[in-house]
């Protein structure tokens, strides 16, 4: 890693966040700085979920963007706060998709989503029908079973070999884009608790003033990010 | 019973790039004229301001700037013996919503067509001759020529802030500029943007195998800059949010950018949102059109806006429909050649190489939608048709663009797309990524075009567009042609990794992953009413005081991005109206 002249190395900055207020130059209220802890996320009020599919959920984030190792896992990040909000709101909703029939749901996948369900009626009817085929295949629903059973119960979902209706097929395409888009998108939105995944891959977040940078070539932005909000990490 | 407003001169149909320079050029004419815009209200404040418009998931991932399917879509099928299924969520494209339409969220990138583009068909006949044209291609030639439009480029690279370096000044050949480019009668407004670390090396690798690399022509501001109509413009920061977003900082050429607000200032102007144009009303005789039934969305109520001239200036899909709805023309039907509108539908051959450098550190947010280095070198004007068997070609290009992590994440193949493997992926291979671009030509055919579905109709109970679309050989060959001359210089740059994104032969389209808004054709231009549904002016044959401006007036599609020859079009258009409509209203051919 090359460090700039002048200013801190990276990992000494995320040590002093103070550093990188000065150096940013934004105007951010010192108030800002600090994230007020949550509640655990087994005390949270779901919005949408249900307490089947929330166990769902947590389990199944857990797996596909899991603890251990560098970076924050999906449960760090809160993830399934973030799933949750989204089935809860517009998108949940689908309000701004076309949704007049007739559907055909066995339409080829190329042919874009034509199940007459929203994606929050996706994980209502998705998530008991892949329950039950845990239960058959493995002796137990998704949230019982070892984290390696979980992997291949996954990785069977992800290959098509858990037979879904056609109108939950979006199923498995759903629960990964949602989970990604709770670990990378805005803190706002409940998931990236404390930006720690923008820290863990150097996106600076909503900083987006990079008038000197263009010709810096080669060497590594040093400042962490900032949210929408104006926190710091 | 419709309510009826007070008659206009001109009423325009849809407030975005086409909308605004009719609107402003006519408005100096001291004609009385209205806008009716289907979205909302936006411009740089209050709606793109920072930091709010920072937001991936919003616009990036949810997709707030753009039309609702819920409130207008299409149906899409890939032959005609399939069923068409409606185009329920977005993906493939990404029609814009609002005042500034796609010229909101676009990323910048300006071009014009080069010289042979304009007349390919006659390109093809003078040196190979027609038999290599494929059966099923409708080849057309512009029935405007480079020459003719030159001025009105100009003009709208003059309007939109324009940064880039002549390669091509009068006819003299400049180094670092685009030695392959048609002739300009005078340099880009602004100079060229900084090159970023991925351009920069694309640009040494280009050189070293004696190709052309020049700086892409950016819809970017690179300086401080007032355009003729006293429209300001503020240097680029490289914020990288342009596409899918409004430029919070009035860097990103846009109609509010570059028109807007000076065209608001004008008193004979107005314009009202939440609009939706229904049709347009021809006169008892079917030669001219009385005015547009509209939307009120407030007042929920269907509204007739008499008007003399009507101008259609919405996305190319919506004017399509509108024109079909409104009998502005017969429905092109395939089997026998008849009718003219839907015909000629094109979209974009893309494709790319992605190359992984464990050590470079790129900075991927630092970037601009319209950022980097191109090469021309393989271009519609340079490549032997003849000896390589397809009709395109295109540019190509590397600069970062953005580095929003839910959609900008590539990985290596064989990266798991989820679990241990997909987090290291992560932390190991994020900012040291680069790609090179190709952006190609598509070619028209009889199989590809738009007409009504007779099943899906929409909350107005219109019929729905159908779209048959899908990707056909000589375009593929082309792409494939591409892959095999960009891995070798891909390769020549040491990555540690590479790999190529090329459809291949066969490929079917798939209407989920986003591909490009760059859809063209349904109200092509021609030199009579058989073959087009506009004239040279973009004026509809059926009715001589409509005209249809933007990409549906595309024979086929160009190699490049369309906006610089959607703006040029639009200008030598109003010059017409102007010049020689306003004084005797009649067929302009």
């Amino acid at each position: 890693m090359t460090d700039l002249p002048g200013y801190p190395s990276r990992r000494s900055f995320l040590k002093a966040t103070a550093a990188g207020a000065a150096l940013s130059g934004l105007a951010l209220p010192a108030s800002a700085q600090q994230t007020p802890k949550p509640v655990s996320l087994d005390d949270y009020q779901r919005e949408y979920l249900n307490a089947d599919e929330w166990a769902f959920i947590m389990a199944a984030t857990a797996r596909l963007i899991p603890s251990e190792g560098d970076g924050p896992g999906a449960l760090e990040a809160r993830v399934p706060v973030f799933i949750d909000r989204q089935l809860a709101s517009d998108y949940g909703t689908a309000d701004d998709w076309y949704m007049e029939g007739p559907h055909d749901a066995s339409a080829e996948p190329a042919r874009g989503w034509q199940t007459p369900l929203n994606p929050a009626e996706v994980y209502r009817q998705a998530i008991p029908a892949f329950n039950a085929w845990c239960q058959e295949t493995h002796g137990a629903a998704f949230a019982e079973l070892s984290p390696e059973q979980q992997d291949a119960s996954l990785t069977s979902l992800q290959n098509g070999d858990v037979a879904l209706a056609g109108e939950v097929r979006e199923f498995w395409g759903l629960l990964l884009s949602n989970t990604k888009e709770g670990y990378f998108a805005d803190p706002q939105y409940g998931g990236n608790h404390g930006m720690q995944s923008w820290v863990y891959i150097g996106f600076p977040g909503a900083r987006a003033a990079y008038r000197e940078w263009p010709e810096r070539h080669n060497v590594k932005y040093p400042l962490g990010p900032v949210s929408i909000s104006g926190e710091r990490a | 019973m419709a309510r009826q407003e007070k008659k206009k001169d001109v009423v325009i149909v849809g407030l975005g790039w086409t909308g605004s320079i009719a609107g402003i050029e006519l408005a100096q004419e001291g004609l009385d004229i209205v806008a009716l815009e289907r979205g909302h209200d936006q411009d740089t404040v209050p709606n793109f301001e920072y930091p709010q418009q920072i937001d991936e998931l919003k616009y990036g991932v949810r997709l707030k700037m753009m039309q609702k399917p819920s409130q207008q879509t299409v149906t899409v099928r890939r032959n005609d013996g399939e069923t068409a299924l409606p185009y329920r969520s977005l993906g493939s494209f990404l029609p814009g919503n609002g005042v500034g339409g796609a010229g909101t969220h676009w990323n910048g990138l300006n071009w014009r067509p080069q010289e042979v583009e304009l007349k390919l068909r006659s390109h093809v006949r003078d040196n190979w001759g027609e038999q290599i044209i494929p059966e099923g291609m409708n080849l057309r030639d512009y029935p405007v020529s480079y020459d003719e439009l030159e001025p009105f480029f100009t003009q709208f690279e003059k309007v939109a802030g324009i940064s880039g370096y002549a390669g091509n000044l009068n006819g003299e050949i400049r180094e670092g500029g685009n030695p392959f480019e048609g002739w300009r009668s005078e340099d880009f407004p602004m100079p060229p943007l900084p090159t970023t670390y991925d351009s920069a090396k694309f640009q040494e690798a280009a050189k070293a195998m004696g190709y052309h690399p020049f700086p892409a022509s950016a819809g970017i501001a690179s300086t401080a800059y007032v355009n003729p109509y006293g429209m300001q413009m503020g240097p680029c920061n490289f914020c990288g949010f342009c596409e899918r977003y409004g430029c919070y900082q009035y860097s990103k050429s846009s109609p509010q950018t570059a028109i807007l607000g000076a065209l608001k200032r004008m008193p004979n102007f107005e314009y009202r949102t939440g609009s939706e144009v229904l049709r347009v009303e021809l006169a008892e005789d079917g030669k001219t059109a009385t005015g547009v039934t509209y939307w009120d969305e407030a007042a929920q109520e269907e509204v007739f806006q008499p008007a003399d001239i009507v101008i259609l200036s919405s996305y190319q899909l919506n004017n399509v429909h509108l024109m079909l709805l409104s009998g502005l023309g017969e429905a092109y039907n395939p089997l026998t050649g008849e009718g003219t509108l839907g015909k000629n539908y094109a979209y974009q051959m893309n494709g790319g190489v992605s190359m992984f450098f464990k050590d470079a550190e790129f900075n991927p947010f630092v970037g601009h939608g319209a950022n980097g280095m191109v090469i021309d070198d393989f271009s519609i004007s340079q490549n032997d048709f003849g000896a390589e068997g397809f009709i395109g070609g295109s540019y190509w290009r590397a600069g970062t663009f953005n580095g929003q992590p839910i959609r900008n994440m590539p990985l290596p193949k064989g990266t798991p797309s989820w679990g241990a493997g997909w987090k290291e992926g992560i932390g190991e291979w994020y900012g040291h990524a680069m790609s090179i671009g190709s952006h190609g030509s598509h070619m028209s055919y009889a199989n590809n075009h738009l007409d009504l579905d007779p099943t899906y109709t929409d909350r107005h109970g219109r019929p729905l567009m159908r779209m048959t679309f899908n990707w056909q050989d000589n375009d593929l060959k082309m792409n494939q042609f591409m892959k095999s001359k960009m891995e070798p210089l891909a390769a020549s740059m040491n990555p540690d990794i590479m790999q190529a994104g090329f459809k291949n032969i066969g490929a079917q389209y798939d209407v989920r992953p986003y591909q490009t808004t760059h859809n063209t054709g349904g109200h092509i231009m021609a030199e009579n009413a058989r073959e087009g549904a506009v004239n040279r002016y973009s004026q509809t044959f059926k009715a001589h005081n409509v005209f249809a401006m933007g990409a549906g007036n595309f024979v086929q599609n160009t190699q490049y991005n369309p906006t610089g020859l959607v703006g040029g079009l639009a200008y030598h258009t109003v010059h017409a109206i102007r010049t020689q409509y306003l004084s005797n209203p009649r067929p302009l051919v």
